[in-house]
């Protein structure tokens, strides 16, 4: 007898599809935020999957800090042309020229300046009434209070306290000139689904995540990558070490982790036994008290 | 509330090894912070800072666990009363509902609040854990007592699968681990419950719904219609229905993720493509011919309200169902339902986190299922058009009676009816009145304040249109106020009314071929938008003729301004009562700075530009 029931990564699949065809739906300027990662390319490949054999409808859009990795530049940009993507690129170049950097400013400034103004920005220049963001509830505890739909006014602010409610799959995108929808279409994703994704469907990502010997350096309890640029301290020495990168953000505050993960599989295999969460590499998420809860309420996706 | 919630959720995530060693470290230190002497769990799911600070939970919070058997996620939801509107919404997607009792409490109202909650909202299973057993020594009379009392209250619930577990969260006894403590219970421990409890079955595979959500047309030779499954099984070669049109066709191919396949079922993400070119759009329903949803205009429903602004009968709303969106209203509440007692009472309003059961009148039909069958076609929001907050959620009764089936039968019961009545229109096309006048009609629009020089231009671009051979007409508001609408006044309700009845004499003045000129004040961007609706979007163009207040007043011409400012007349437009500037007008005539002949120059050149004048 043929089963009738969908598996777990295929629920997860066709919510995901459901959502983004409703904003395409019902939006007039969605844009999907790319972050180079490997949950952008999950959400990348739903978008050409709900709209296949079409295009996918709307415009990708990275915000660059100008502080990403080189491997992740090459990455976007082949992975763009390959998929037929359409890109975009914001820079902040007037902060990114006044030099902004969290060595100096710290990293809750630079962050403010060079990724929530600089993405309000985008979303202003753009006059996009929607944009796909790809965090997911399993990844921090202000996240996991999130609405799929998650209502922005128009300062690009949100309000936690005062969420619109969600019921069903009913989502409400109904806003006035201005204001916008962020909207999560993998909110009810794992990290552990989205590798179990990438590794079904065959999706590439970022070289950076599969373990090799790189040069590393230890700083404050994390493990960080040494570049010729990079600002070493008197005690700081670097070594070469088996290591990769669970999340990609800004190289001067993402870490490594210890691992010989050095494909797919191994990944998945890493994750089904991982004893930490993935974000305690990100640094930007431990500088202040409620951190990410106050970058959100500001714009932060 | 104080029963152990958080600590069971803890529990079940420690005790299942899915808490990240550096998720609890920092638990260990934010508990710390907080003066707590041991590991505070509620510091998990609290992911809001005010949420910590004042020790309750809030909003839904979602975790999420797995055991070799199967994935949880769970909805972690405020018990407080004041916080129902978030209990709905974790409700309204759940398989399960554990419902905490605190023994030494035994059932309180909250307790029988929450049962009557999940089991409105559809949840087919529901746990009754028992919990702090610890501190009545792991008492079995206890547990019978209490469970005996739930069961009485539960058994007036449509919920059948209904059980209780004895346990302790804060030992660990029957959550994850069966209980020594307690050898005279012989059920599963809860991770046991939640790992075998049969949810396969609450799919509905019987009522074949697809709701259109978007139609997929990338290129000349494919045309697919796009959107989620609802419920029950489609293959390829089956006949189906597109409603409300009713047209008949055999779907050809079916795209689920991209990749063909034989057959879709819920909750499948699919496009179908079938052999016939029918007209099927956004807000369409495919089913199988032989077992279709109700078409329904006049619908029943329990509805809760989750906006601090109370429900207004008759006030119109926004009403969001599968993928159709409608205007509607509330006609009337048949009772409210006290949460607490399950007792009725009369209503004529709703407030925050009140339920009730409704009457309401829909502008279009929607095509839907009772609730208790389909949670997909029978659920729907409430959006208030001014704050666009999602206002109230509904499930929809079954009113067999009342409905009508969407069969072949009864829609073209439907559209002979209506032939009958349009039968002496039908035989002239709309090309053909198009030919004859010269022009497309339309419905140009005219809102602005009073005294800002509507009526003038509306009069002008007559004048003109009329001298360059077009057959047109003024609408002016005053005119029909004194005749066709002179039982009106001027409250919200009345000027809706107005602004419906003229709509519906443009809407006709246009297919007979003339080019309308409307012009009134029209204040509320609703209400535009419903004259909008009536039109018809394509013979719709707005024009907005602005000007101050300061300016309409200093001009006055009927000496109104005056009266409304020594408050003769109440609900004036600009002085007690709200103007909405359109956002995007077709038009716009600063009325302060342009001339008459300016004005009219402009409309008819948006008029020549949308090519209704040729």
């Amino acid at each position: 007898m043929e089963t009738l029931q969908l598996s777990n990564l295929k629920t997860l699949e066709a919510e995901s599809i459901h959502i983004i065809r409703e904003v395409v739906a019902e939006f007039e300027r969605p844009v999907m935020l790319y972050s180079v990662g490997k949950d952008s390319s999950v959400m990348v490949r739903l978008a050409q999957k709900a709209f296949a054999p079409g295009k996918i409808p709307f415009p990708l859009l990275h915000v660059d800090t100008s502080m990403k990795f080189p491997e992740m530049y090459e990455f976007r940009d082949q992975f763009c042309r390959e998929s037929g993507a359409d890109l975009r690129v914001y820079r902040f170049e007037e902060a990114i020229a006044a030099g902004v950097n969290p060595w100096d400013l710290g990293t809750v400034k630079c962050c403010a300046q060079l990724k929530t103004q600089a993405l309000l920005n985008a979303l202003q220049e753009g006059q996009y009434d929607a944009a796909f963001g790809g965090a997911r509830r399993d990844e921090e505890k202000s996240r996991a209070k999130e609405r799929v739909y998650s209502f922005s006014d128009e300062f690009g602010q949100w309000d936690p306290k005062n969420q619109r409610p969600e019921l069903w799959s009913l989502y409400n995108g109904r806003i006035r000139k201005g204001e916008s929808i962020r909207v999560f279409p993998l909110s009810n994703w794992t990290e552990l689904d989205v590798w179990m994704y990438i590794y079904s469907e065959n999706i590439p990502v970022v070289p950076m995540y599969f373990a090799k010997e790189r040069e590393m350096v230890q700083r404050e309890g994390r493990l960080v990558p040494v570049y010729e640029n990079t600002q070493l301290q008197e005690c700081e020495k670097p070594e070469k070490l088996m290591c990769r990168f669970r999340t990609l953000g800004c190289y001067p505050c993402t870490g490594a982790v210890e691992s010989t993960a050095a494909n797919v599989a191994e990944i998945v295999e890493e994750m089904m036994v991982a004893r930490n969460s993935e974000r305690i590499t990100r640094l930007i998420d431990h500088d202040q008290d409620s951190s990410m809860e106050q970058k959100k309420r500001e714009g932060y996706f | 509330m104080d029963d152990g919630k958080s600590t069971l959720i803890g529990r079940l995530l420690h005790d299942s090894k899915n808490i990240y060693e550096d998720h609890l470290a920092s638990l260990a230190t934010d508990s710390r912070n907080a003066g707590r002497d041991k590991i505070d769990f509620a510091m998990l799911t609290d992911g809001l800072k005010s949420e910590r600070e004042q020790g309750i939970t809030i909003d839904v919070a979602y975790r999420h666990f797995s055991t070799p058997k199967r994935r949880f996620i769970i909805a972690d939801t405020p018990g407080h009363e004041q916080y129902t509107r978030n209990m709905v919404s974790g409700a309204s997607t759940a398989n399960l509902a554990i419902i905490l009792i605190d023994a030494r409490n035994g059932v309180l109202t909250q307790s029988r609040r929450h049962g009557f909650i999940a089991s409105l909202l559809g949840i087919p299973h529901l746990v009754v854990a028992i919990n702090k057993m610890d501190l009545v020594d792991y008492s079995e009379d206890v547990f019978k007592s209490i469970s005996d009392e739930y069961r009485e209250f539960s058994a007036k619930l449509p919920t059948r699968d209904v059980i209780f577990i004895p346990m302790s969260a804060f030992y660990g006894d029957n959550v994850v681990m069966r209980s020594d403590k307690m050898p005279w219970y012989d059920g599963p421990p809860l991770l046991s419950h939640l790992e075998s409890v049969h949810i396969a079955s609450d799919q509905n595979l019987i009522d074949f719904r697809l709701p259109v959500q978007y139609v997929l047309r990338p290129n000349q030779d494919f045309r697919g219609f796009a959107g989620t499954v609802a419920s029950g099984v489609v293959r390829v070669g089956n006949e189906v229905v597109a409603l409300p049109s009713g047209r008949i066709s055999r779907v050809q191919r079916i795209i689920a993720a991209g990749e063909d396949v034989e057959h879709a079922f819920p909750p499948q993400s699919v496009t179908l493509c079938l052999d016939d070119e029918i007209d099927i759009s956004r807000g369409d329903m495919i089913t199988h011919p032989a077992n279709v949803p109700w078409l329904a205009g006049d619908i029943e429903a329990l509805i809760i309200w989750m906006d601090t602004r109370p429900l207004q009968i008759n006030r119109q709303y926004i009403i969001k169902h599968t993928t159709r969106t409608v205007r509607g209203r509330i006609s009337e509440i048949k009772y409210k339902i006290d949460p607490n007692t399950l007792h009725r009472q009369d209503a004529d309003s709703l407030q925050l986190n009140e339920i009730g059961r409704i009457n309401a009148q829909l502008m279009r039909p929607i095509l839907c299922d009772e609730y208790a069958n389909n949670r997909q076609t029978g659920s729907f929001i409430i959006i208030d058009p001014q704050t666009n907050f999602t206002a109230g959620a509904g499930m929809v009764i079954d009113r067999s009676h009342k409905y009508e089936r969407a069969t072949p039968q009864y829609l073209s019961s439907q559209k002979s009816a209506a032939s009958n009545l349009t039968r002496h229109t039908g035989h002239v096309s709309i090309e053909e009145r198009e030919r004859l006048f010269g022009h497309s009609p339309v419905t140009v629009w005219l809102t602005g304040l009073s005294g800002s020089g509507k009526s003038t231009l509306a009069y002008a671009v007559e004048k003109k249109l009329t001298e360059k051979g077009h057959a047109c007409f003024v609408l002016d508001g005053d005119n029909v106020r004194h005749g066709l609408n002179r039982d009106l006044g001027f409250s919200a309700e009345d000027r809706f009314e107005n602004i419906r009845r003229v709509a519906e004499i443009a809407k006709l003045m246009n297919e007979s071929g003339l080019i309308v000129i409307a012009s009134f004040i029209s204040p509320l961007k609703t209400d535009r938008a419903n004259a909008r609706e009536i039109i018809g979007q394509g013979r719709f163009v707005e024009v907005f003729v602005d000007a101050s207040v300061e300016l309409c007043e200093q001009r006055d011409p009927k000496g109104l301004y005056a009266r409304a400012r020594k408050g003769e007349i109440p609900d004036f437009t600009g002085i007690s009562a709200p103007y909405d500037p359109p956002e995007s007008p077709a038009v716009r005539i600063d009325s302060g700075k342009s001339t008459v002949a300016q004005g009219v120059k402009s409309i008819l050149a948006h008029l020549r530009q949308m090519r209704v004048l040729s």
